[in-house]
């Protein structure tokens, strides 16, 4: 079994982002084509520059048809992709491999999804018919249930574990409120997080990503390429997936303390892009935070912390933005929503922000200065024992 | 005599082999509504004791499913054989043109062969049943069930009680209370009636009712006693299922035997067209060996049925006894009770209301669906909920064998409150079950307070209707925690 990678073979020249909002008076249509006018503007190229099309949506839109309609445009392909959470990253993954294997010579994606026209609260899947048996709980719930399982296995009382879940709230809403294209700009405290309305389980509202309307777009070329476009590409060096068979959700051996399909995924992106120590490595790190614990253990599975210490790093500050490893610099889902099809590519404009030195001074990490070279991105897509799992590894350098 | 009902039933129904009951199962769900809030709450109406409620996710279905999987583990330890027809009776069934029977069948995963009928939606239905299996050949397993209500405030509504009960009947050593002959006495008046689909019954006048069915019941229990053979005083046990308390007694009151059995009037309620199964269950869970019991059911007329029990009933222990289920119920807030009935309507949380379930793909999983039936690899002995073609390795395709879950009890690995998720009744309570000797399943629980789940928490499964869409009673299993 291979999975060999396109380390420095493939460069993002150009991306672009809405705001990430309750989005009343813009559609999907308007938001793709301010993303998209904003990255081919940012690569400098126009749309018949551009050879194919990979378009990320989970539920806003069928078919390559809607992006091409609402762009416009001539006689090109269009791939239209869904993967759950991961939709945004998927279509990334899909067009860098169309470009590493020579297929096109520009490319370009765009995620969207307009979330807030359904009059619902939270992420809600269209219903495909099934005989009634599935589960009907909420994402909220199903990760509500890590609190206890992880408390219980590493001896981490309630306080504590209360203690770094709210860090990790403080932390990115802190992030986000100096991020100009967030959903949610105001800090927060900690006495907010712990009094707000519980949801599922211990999860307050503030445990909760928010829900937002969205799209980024981003405009790649083979690496050879780059500077055609730009003079600060940046390389994609890893690109990983894994869509988990469900097996958790049924095996008693699964105890809802680790993602199984995320701690596999780091393992085969880490090697595609010749990590050996990715607590000492990444640089940054966009991570899927749908809800607080589910950060938490992310910090275990992508390697960042051992097993059962990711609670006393997140209390030490480790992934603050002015820590040694910053985790959601710009926000997170938390400040930004979860306009799913969106939402990995507005990962990449973070990292290929970072990268290139062109975030504002307040949101600037020290990491890079120091030396580190690499932003991790990283959606799920799921619940605990049954997700899909993306992780990419950019940097501005090749190797 | 022949194999079908007749105005009595004599001497001639005992040649040949024993034939009578080998097996009961009542069920009472599990909630209690103290009588005393209604008044309180509403001003008026109300009174003194219980009624018992069922829960928002159950129906007569769910309720006559968990009723014959009691009396069918009575009938399996008593080694009697399958039954051979399925009769079901409720005045409120769940689906109207559709065969409600079916359901119950599938649940209890009879064989296709075993025919499934419903008796009509009317309490006398029920007794019928019963007597319709008492006198014929074969064995018969009658499921009764139904739900009680009224307007708020009303009569119906205090009085009235939501249970099932189901009997295996059959001949053979299995017997624990012999059918030794019963009367009818048909009566067409209109004490209380109901157009289906309405949400409450009515009555004409209760003094009407209660002379009309004391006369109709002395008539059919004389009639029966002489079918019998016996005289009034050699009945040990009477066992009365009226349409009030009050016409019960004064019947009960009137007929000479030595003991009266409890109606569960004042704890359960008047369960309509469960109750004679109901109080038959009260009665032969209160017999001796050799004891004559009557059971009076008053709908319409009136039924007598009269059995004695046999040594068989000294080692006979029900699944799971009327008197254990009476201690372990909790109570129910009123306002919680009349959203449940649909009286009020309580605000939903605001996410999207469930689909239909689709009939076809349901159809291709009734194993599942209906019997919680998973699959296990033959090989490595992996239980899959639900039922998998593929090896958890995916290296091998169909070697796989039934998993029957349904009787398999499990601990509770973690568990969560869901808040958000639509439910008839939020919030949803979920957990994590592991089955003894394999299998997990994240699955709801039912009846269940949040403060009595833990990690380690011990778990039945129970039958149960999740929702209902677009008139589509989506029918599955959840878990309940074991008490007692």
């Amino acid at each position: 079994m291979a999975s060999h990678g396109i380390r420095d073979q493939v460069a993002i020249v150009g991306m672009g982002c809405t705001n990430f909002v309750e989005n009343w008076g813009a559609s999907l249509d308007d938001m793709m084509i301010d993303a998209s006018n904003e990255a081919y503007a940012s690569a400098g190229v126009n749309k018949d520059d551009v050879d194919a099309y990979w378009f990320g949506t989970a539920q806003s839109a069928m078919s390559g048809i809607a992006l091409a309609r609402a762009l416009q445009l001539q006689n090109k392909p269009v791939t239209r992709v869904e993967n759950y959470c991961a939709t945004g990253s998927e279509a990334l993954r899909q067009a860098s491999y169309a470009l590493a294997a020579g297929a096109y010579d520009l490319c370009m994606v765009v995620g969207a999804e307009k979330v807030k026209d359904t009059g619902f609260q939270g992420l809600n899947a269209n219903p495909i018919p099934n005989d009634g048996t599935a589960r009907t709980l909420t994402a909220a719930a199903m990760f509500s249930m890590i609190v206890p399982a992880y408390g219980n296995k590493y001896g981490v009382d309630e306080d504590t574990m209360r203690a770094a879940l709210s860090h990790i709230a403080v932390k990115n809403h802190y992030n986000g409120a100096r991020n100009s294209r967030a959903q949610f700009r105001k800090e927060i405290t900690v006495e907010t997080v712990e009094k707000a309305p519980k949801m599922a389980g211990t999860l307050g509202l503030f445990d909760c990503a928010g829900v937002a309307d969205g799209s980024a777009a981003a405009i790649v070329c083979r690496a050879e390429d780059a500077h055609k476009y730009t003079d600060k590409p940046i390389y994609v060096k890893a690109l990983s997936f894994i869509a988990g068979n469900g097996g958790g959700l049924t095996d008693p051996n699964y105890d809802y303390t680790t993602f199984p399909e995320i701690a596999a995924c780091a393992v085969d992106a880490y090697a595609q892009a010749g990590v050996t120590n990715a607590r000492e490595q990444v640089a940054m790190a966009e991570v899927h935070d749908c809800f607080t614990p589910t950060e938490l253990l992310l910090m275990e599975d992508l390697q960042f912390s051992a097993r059962g210490t990711a609670w006393r790093d997140v209390l030490d500050g480790v992934f603050d933005l002015d820590g040694e490893l910053p985790v959601n610099p710009d926000g997170g889902l938390k400040s930004f929503g979860h306009p799913t099809g969106a939402s990995g590519l507005r990962m990449m404009f973070e990292a290929f922000l970072q990268l290139r030195g062109e975030v504002p001074e307040e949101r600037k990490i020290h990491s890079l200065a120091e030396g580190r070279k690499l932003a991790l991105t990283h959606n799920l897509g799921g619940y605990p024992g049954e997700m899909v799992s993306f992780i990419s590894l950019l940097g501005a350098e090749l190797d | 005599m022949g194999h079908g009902i007749a105005a009595t039933d004599g001497p001639s129904v005992t040649v040949g082999p024993m034939r009578g009951i080998i097996s009961w199962g009542a069920y009472l769900p599990y909630r209690r509504l103290d009588k005393s809030q209604i008044s309180a709450f509403i001003g008026q109406g109300g009174g003194r004791g219980t009624r018992a409620v069922a829960s928002f996710d159950e129906d007569t279905t769910s309720m006559g499913v968990e009723a014959a999987r009691l009396a069918l583990r009575g009938a399996e330890v008593s080694g009697a054989s399958a039954p051979e027809v399925v009769l079901f009776g409720t005045a409120l069934p769940a689906y109207a043109d559709k065969t409600n029977a079916t359901a119950i069948h599938a649940a209890l995963r009879l064989p296709a062969e075993v025919p499934a009928f419903d008796m009509g939606a009317s309490v006398g239905s029920t007794a019928g049943a019963l007597r319709l299996a008492l006198s014929t050949v074969g064995n018969r397993l009658v499921v009764t069930s139904d739900m009680r209500t009224g307007l708020a405030g009303s009569a119906d509504e205090a009085n009235g009680g939501d249970a099932a009960a189901a009997f295996v009947i059959g001949e053979g050593d299995g017997v624990v209370a012999e059918y030794i002959g019963g009367a009818t006495i048909t009566e067409e008046f209109i004490d209380r009636w109901r157009s289906p689909g309405d949400i409450r019954s009515k009555v004409w006048d209760d003094k009407f009712s209660e002379l009309t069915y004391v006369a109709a019941g002395r008539q059919a229990y004389k009639n029966a006693l002489e079918a019998a053979g016996l005289s009034a005083d050699q009945v040990d046990l009477v066992a009365v299922a009226a349409p009030t308390a009050r016409i019960g007694s004064a019947l009960a009151s009137k007929v000479g035997a030595a003991k009266v059995v409890d109606d569960l009037t004042a704890t359960i309620g008047c369960t309509g067209a469960a109750q004679p199964g109901l109080v038959l269950c009260n009665a032969l869970e209160n017999a001796e060996p050799g004891q004559t019991i009557a059971l009076v059911a008053l709908a319409d007329g009136a039924n007598v049925m009269i059995l004695r029990t046999t040594p068989a009933i000294a080692k006979y222990t029900p699944a799971r006894s009327i008197a254990s289920q009476l201690e372990s119920g909790a109570p129910l807030a009123y306002g919680r009770f009349l959203s449940w009935r649909g009286m009020i309507n309580v605000e939903p949380p605001r996410r999207p209301e469930p689909a239909r379930p689709s009939g076809t793909a349901a159809a291709r999983t009734t194993d599942w669906k209906f019997g919680f039936v998973g699959s296990r690899d033959s090989q490595t002995g992996d239980v899959f909920l639900p039922p998998m073609r593929v090896s958890s390795d995916g290296q091998r395709t169909d070697q796989m064998e039934d998993a029957p879950m349904a009787d398999v009890q499990g601990t509770i690995a973690t568990f969560t409150v869901d808040r958000m998720a639509y439910s008839p009744s939020p919030p949803i309570i979920f957990a994590v079950v592991d089955f003894d000797g394999g299998g997990r399943l994240p699955i709801e629980l039912t009846d269940t307070d949040l403060e009595e789940v833990a990690i380690g928490g011990r778990v039945e499964m129970t039958f149960r209707r999740l929702f209902t869409a677009d008139g589509i009673h989506n029918y599955f299993w959840k878990g309940k925690l074991i008490r007692g």
